[in-house]
């Protein structure tokens, strides 16, 4: 539970600003380079290039024994790649959409992550489920959920986010690696995102948070797209003098809590936000361990921003009412230091 | 500029100039095929029933080109999934239902709305966003639905309607009501546990559900024969001991022909059927679909097949149509689209307390 101090990525020769897609792809090209065990599969990963373009051109590069077109099927997809590692591969499977992994739940949940423990820890199931999740492009209710708090309430799965490209290349690499099932969940609003990735090889451990911004007044502790919209808000916020500290936990199980309560110990307010919607969240899990581990140092309740409870409108100005923006956080973050006044 | 009376006259060209096409064609028709007088028009389509064929093929047409237009002039977002190239389907399969029957739709579902009698104001309303569009602005194109024309919606998952197909014959077979539900779907949903459990279903209890396959040939780029193993998703049929059969999906009244059978059998109570339409998706998955995966040869060949002018061609041949009667319907169409536009462009987004409402019943 020691405190990990911020590391920026290290801005040494050879670091390129790349696409978060470009960087998904770097870590795929080198796992599946470096282990001929791994494999490819997934709804239009080949010909097309994956809906958001991450497996451009990999059909060509590793041929279709190990870049996979299915059909529509996703429980064949989640079955399949439970096989597959049960007898030695080690599957990276793709769900088009988080939203399409409702119809692959009985794969991933009763199969994919009990298996080891019903066989008495005799199976290894190294899978990595990759999916994409998050709202804000007008897809309507069935393709911009965010359903990562499905996924962290089943034992036997480990479920990891990324806000940067940095990020996202070294923590799939160490997904690809890890002997267990990983859930593995990109927000689709920031494929397009560029950042600083070297370009030499280098891994990020899952389970270990990230504070991306360092302040003294109010921990802001999310993940994913809403990382972007806390550092905003902390950006405003830091002309008016109010300090905020903005923490990634990345990886949401397991999940570092030592990083959280090392935060919200030195600014005595917490406010949880995601774009999931706040009922049943995975912010509820992170208020509790904040509760539990900081209660005498809290000068204020911890502030839950998530969704409104209803599914994703479609019409724009709905949706973008319906899960939080900036000021959304910033209101958040003022509403904390209010209570401790 | 779209919604303006320039895109309608534009629209109505275009309409104008396949009229043209189809005539030509008609004539070379006449002088080398054995043509008599109604020549494969089912004989009690009257003259005003093979109008209401071509208009809503034209609408559905139409309506596509027009929402084009507007998501280009970025008037709305999202995914646009246009059913161009497949309007014979939807088209002859409704043509054979009865006003209170039910359909299922797919995200490839504009083309079901307009056939089962949908508004196209209300729905270019719902892919503007705005709250009189048929979900208030809630579903946007990929989720219209329509109960009061008995279309239980559009679907983003692709298979799902198929058990709430089954799900709608088994309502309508335990009530009584002699309704009968066509469920649309996709050669995409072939592989889907969804299809194998809905349909099976269906046939242990002989509900009264016509499962009609559109086969576009791709599922975003996958071939249906590359995601599809066996002859055809209409030969599933003898698995689950009911009609399989397979239909030229671009000729309006072979589709016609071909639901009619399976709706009288449903509504008999002799059980469900499989009809695979085989057509062709004339354009891209959705709108921003600018992959190279098909060949421009393939699209051409598949062009010739227009369904659309192979009507026009056909009901010309058989002199019981022509050239001045469509273009009557392109221009009326082209008028109810820009009525439809400047009804979506006149209408209000929805309010935002309007979010967290009709997610429960009251």
């Amino acid at each position: 539970m020691a405190f990990t101090p911020p590391q920026a990525p290290a801005v040494k020769a050879g670091t390129r600003e790349i696409f978060m897609s470009q960087a998904l792809q770097e870590a795929l090209v080198e796992e599946m380079t470096r282990d001929g065990s791994v494999f490819l599969m997934g709804e239009e990963i080949g010909v097309w290039g994956g809906a958001y373009n991450v497996t451009a051109g990999l059909l060509e590069r590793f041929g279709p024994a190990r870049v996979i077109d299915t059909p529509i099927s996703e429980a064949a997809i989640a079955g399949t790649a439970i096989g597959a590692a049960l007898t030695g591969s080690r599957p990276v499977a793709e769900f088009m959409y988080s939203d399409f992994m409702g119809i692959a739940m009985d794969q991933i949940v009763n199969q994919a992550a009990k298996n080891r423990y019903m066989f008495g820890g005799k199976a290894k199931l190294p899978i990595v489920y990759r999916s994409t999740f998050g709202a804000g492009t007008g897809n309507a209710a069935q393709h911009t959920q965010s359903l990562e708090a499905w996924f962290t309430h089943v034992p036997g799965l480990k479920v990891v986010t990324n806000s940067s490209p940095y990020d996202a290349k070294g923590l799939l690499k160490s997904a690809i690696r890890d002997d267990n099932v990983v859930v593995f969940l990109e927000h689709k609003a920031i494929y397009s995102m560029r950042g600083p990735v070297p370009a030499g090889e280098y891994l990020i451990p899952l389970g270990v948070a990230e504070v991306k911004r360092v302040g003294t007044d109010v921990s802001v502790i999310t993940y994913a797209r809403q990382v972007h919209y806390a550092l905003e808000a902390a950006e405003q916020l830091a002309a008016e003098g109010i300090m905020v500290e903005v923490v990634d936990v990345r990886t949401l199980y397991p999940l570092d809590v030592g990083t959280v309560v090392q935060s919200v110990k030195k600014t005595n307010h917490a406010v949880v936000v995601h774009e999931a919607v706040t009922f049943g969240g995975f912010g509820g899990e992170l208020a509790a361990q904040i509760q539990e581990h900081c209660f005498d140092d809290l000068d204020a309740p911890v502030l839950r921003v998530g969704a409104l409870h209803s599914p994703v409108p479609f019409s724009e100005p709905l949706e973008r009412g319906q899960f939080p923006d900036p000021p959304r956080i910033v209101a958040a973050v003022r509403q904390v230091l209010q209570g401790s006044r | 500029m779209p919604g303006s009376r320039r895109e309608a006259e534009r629209v109505a060209a275009r309409s104008s100039a396949a009229t043209k096409l189809a005539a030509s064609d008609g004539k070379a028709g006449r002088a080398n095929a054995r043509l008599t007088a109604r020549d494969g028009i089912p004989s009690e389509l009257t003259v005003e029933r093979l109008r209401e064929i071509y208009r809503i093929m034209v609408r559905i047409r139409q309506f596509e080109e027009a929402a084009e237009a507007a998501f280009r002039a970025a008037k709305m977002r999202g995914a646009l999934h246009f059913y161009s190239g497949e309007e014979a389907t939807a088209t002859g399969v409704c043509m054979a239902l009865q006003p209170n029957d039910y359909i299922t739709s797919t995200h490839r579902g504009h083309g079901h709305c307009i056939a089962k009698g949908g508004k196209l104001n209300k729905m270019m309303a719902e892919l503007y966003g705005r709250v009189t569009g048929y979900c208030g602005g809630k579903g946007g194109s990929m989720h219209i639905a329509d109960v009061e024309t008995g279309n239980l919606g559009a679907n983003g998952i692709v298979g799902a309607g198929i058990p709430i197909a089954t799900g709608a014959g088994l309502g309508s077979k335990l009530r009584g009501d002699g309704r009968v539900t066509v469920c649309f779907f996709g050669d995409g949903a072939g592989p889907t546990g969804a299809f194998h459990e809905g349909v099976n279903f269906a046939a242990t209890m002989a509900l009264p559900v016509v499962y009609v396959c559109e086969n576009n040939q791709y599922g975003m780029a996958t071939r249906a024969t590359f995601a599809n193993a066996g002859p055809g998703i209409w030969a599933r049929g003898a698995a689950y001991g009911i009609p399989g059969e397979v239909v030229d999906g671009n000729d309006v009244f072979a589709v016609y022909r071909a639901a009619k059978k399976a709706v009288a059998r449903a509504r008999a109570g002799d059980g469900p059927s499989i009809l695979e339409s085989k057509t062709y998706r004339q354009r891209g998955h959705t709108i921003h679909d600018q992959k190279g995966y098909r060949s421009k040869k393939e699209i051409d060949e598949w062009l010739k097949l227009d369904p659309i002018v192979r009507f026009r061609t056909q009901v010309e041949a058989a002199r019981a149509l022509g050239a001045p009667d469509f273009e009557t319907i392109d221009r009326e169409v082209a008028a109810e689209l820009q009525a439809a536009l400047e009804f979506a462009e006149a209408s209000p987004f929805p309010s935002l307390d309007a979010i967290e409402r009709d997610v429960y019943a009251e």
